[in-house]
């Protein structure tokens, strides 16, 4: 009589894949590419997310600079633009620049003490504003000019424009580097595949001989990728998680408005979660196509 | 391609008829074999199986075919990994039949052939008796209609060669059509059956066919290269 637990149990792999080199290395093969991918993939969203900010000048500091008037003396007209600075809303601190440091500037150009007492050097104000406040270039030249003429305020758009430029070819190499990392994925199941499919050639054999499709053997490969590209998939992630952390904390520490955030968005943190899946399913559609190629050259 | 292994080869096998092939090693007795079993298609000639012709018959059709056939192979060619019961249970799994089903028909007929206590034995436990009748289980779990062994006695004992030709008699009589390739001439002389003899790549003597059934077996002028 045949026993419950003997009912119960599942049909054993027919092919001892999983005693094959191949099956040893391949999931520290697939945890290395993952984690290199996750790594760029972040690369990508940190840099779009900092492209972004620095396009829609979020990056929340602006510096006004205040010309000379002939009737009026300097001193005046930066308390004067304190004030009105203070009273707009979103404007989080003022900070006049001293006149040395603005000396010291002009004399990375002229040389120190080339420049002349009667040069007429602008007054500097750095000021930051908070993200999403809407105070802008515009909006401050509009509130201060009224009261202070030959004023004018510089966001550094030309040069962030470049750096956003800077930061999008990056972009573009980042999901290069993701796309060969896939490929270099999709080849090394191809040639793990077709070693398998020459180990246990006498097996594979044998099973077309007692009646088996080439399906029936192509699942036994298919199956077998699928594990190892989740169990490799699984390691890499869980590296990758840990360093974009580690990243995110050194980040936090730099204190710097054009310092790159590390993505919190839900959204991005599921995009990455979902490598495991994505390499198990490439590796898995690989193998099976691979597989079934070669057993349609047996007969 | 390499040289030609079989030639002139011309001869029919009626559904339900045993039938020795005989010949010194060498002869080309498995490579006959291995053209009947559907391992590869002759370089030319005809091979009809069941009214199929082998060398046009598409891959779907092949499948068919070898489902309709069971093999014994002279080394057995089990798989070392897996028990006693789940080599006998290959050709039901890879059809697709229920797990449930494959235990029960499996059991069964590890328990007829004297094999009940090794149902969860693996072959590298089993001695050589009992891996080839674990073979030949293998072989006949499907009820094939027709079975081929290759030297199934070659690597047993006479009084375990005996017991084994009894098996396949036994299955003969129940309606498998048998062909049993063998040197042992004591073996056919103690166990009478016609014979189909191969020297050289070539059939040498033959029974002359009787009348030819729709369920027949020929191959005709078949070469394997």
């Amino acid at each position: 009589m045949v026993r419950r637990a003997d009912m119960a149990r599942r049909a054993p792999a027919v092919l001892a894949l999983g005693r094959d080199a191949p099956s040893r290395f391949l999931p520290w093969v697939f945890a290395l590419m993952v984690y290199l991918a996750v790594l760029a993939l972040a690369g990508v969203l940190i840099l779009h997310s900092a492209v972004d900010r620095w396009q829609r000048g979020e990056v929340g500091t602006l510096t006004l600079q205040l010309m000379p008037q002939k009737n009026e003396s300097a001193g005046a007209r930066i308390v004067l633009a304190e004030e009105i600075l203070e009273g707009i809303g979103g404007v989080l601190e003022v900070r006049v620049v001293p006149q040395s440091e603005s000396l010291a500037l002009i004399e990375r150009w002229l040389g120190v003490g080339n420049v002349p007492d009667d040069l007429p050097l602008p007054r500097l104000i750095d000021i930051d504003i908070a993200p999403g406040s809407g105070v802008n270039v515009e909006s401050l030249e509009q509130r201060l000019g009224q009261s202070l003429p030959g004023i004018s305020v510089d966001d550094a758009k030309a040069w962030l424009d470049r750096l956003a430029d800077f930061g999008r070819s990056l972009e573009l190499l980042a999901i290069a580097v993701v796309i060969l990392i896939g490929l270099s994925a999709v080849a090394t199941v191809v040639f793990t595949t077709r070693m398998g499919l020459s180990i246990h050639r006498d097996v594979i054999e044998l099973l077309h001989l007692i009646g088996a499709r080439d399906g029936y053997v192509a699942a036994q490969f298919q199956r077998q990728a699928m594990i190892l590209g989740l169990r490799g998939g699984v390691t890499g992630i869980v590296f990758a998680v840990a360093t974009l952390y580690g990243l995110r904390h050194v980040a936090g520490r730099l204190e710097t408005p054009l310092a790159p955030e590390v993505p919190v968005a839900y959204w991005a943190w599921a995009l990455l979660a979902a490598a495991p899946i994505i390499t198990a399913l490439i590796a898995m559609i690989t193998a099976r196509v691979t597989a079934l190629r070669e057993l349609g050259k047996m007969m | 391609m390499g040289p030609e292994v079989l030639h002139d080869v011309t001869f029919e096998i009626n559904a339900g008829e045993f039938r020795y092939l005989v010949g010194p090693s060498g002869s080309g007795k498995t490579s006959l074999l291995r053209l009947l079993f559907l391992a590869q298609r002759p370089s030319r000639g005809l091979i009809s199986i069941f009214g199929n012709d082998v060398m046009v018959a598409k891959q779907a059709e092949l499948v068919g075919l070898r489902r309709k056939i069971g093999v014994v192979f002279q080394d057995y060619r089990l798989l070392g990994h897996l028990s006693a019961l789940d080599n006998v249970a290959l050709p039901l799994r890879v059809a697709g039949a229920k797990e449930s089903e494959i235990q029960t028909h499996v059991s069964e007929l590890l328990a007829w052939i004297g094999l009940a206590d090794h149902i969860h034995a693996l072959p590298e436990s089993l001695s050589g008796g009992q891996k080839q009748r674990v073979a030949i289980a293998r072989a006949v779990i499907t009820r094939p209609r027709l079975l081929l062994a290759d030297e199934p006695t070659g690597n047993l004992d006479e009084a375990l060669g005996q017991h084994l030709i009894r098996l396949f008699e036994e299955l003969n009589r129940i309606g498998t059509t048998v062909i049993f390739a063998t040197h042992n001439k004591g073996l056919v002389a103690r166990n009478p059956h016609p014979t189909l003899t191969l020297a050289s790549g070539e059939i040498r003597a033959k029974k002359p066919p009787k009348k030819v059934p729709n369920n027949t077996l020929e191959n005709t002028n078949g070469k394997a290269g």
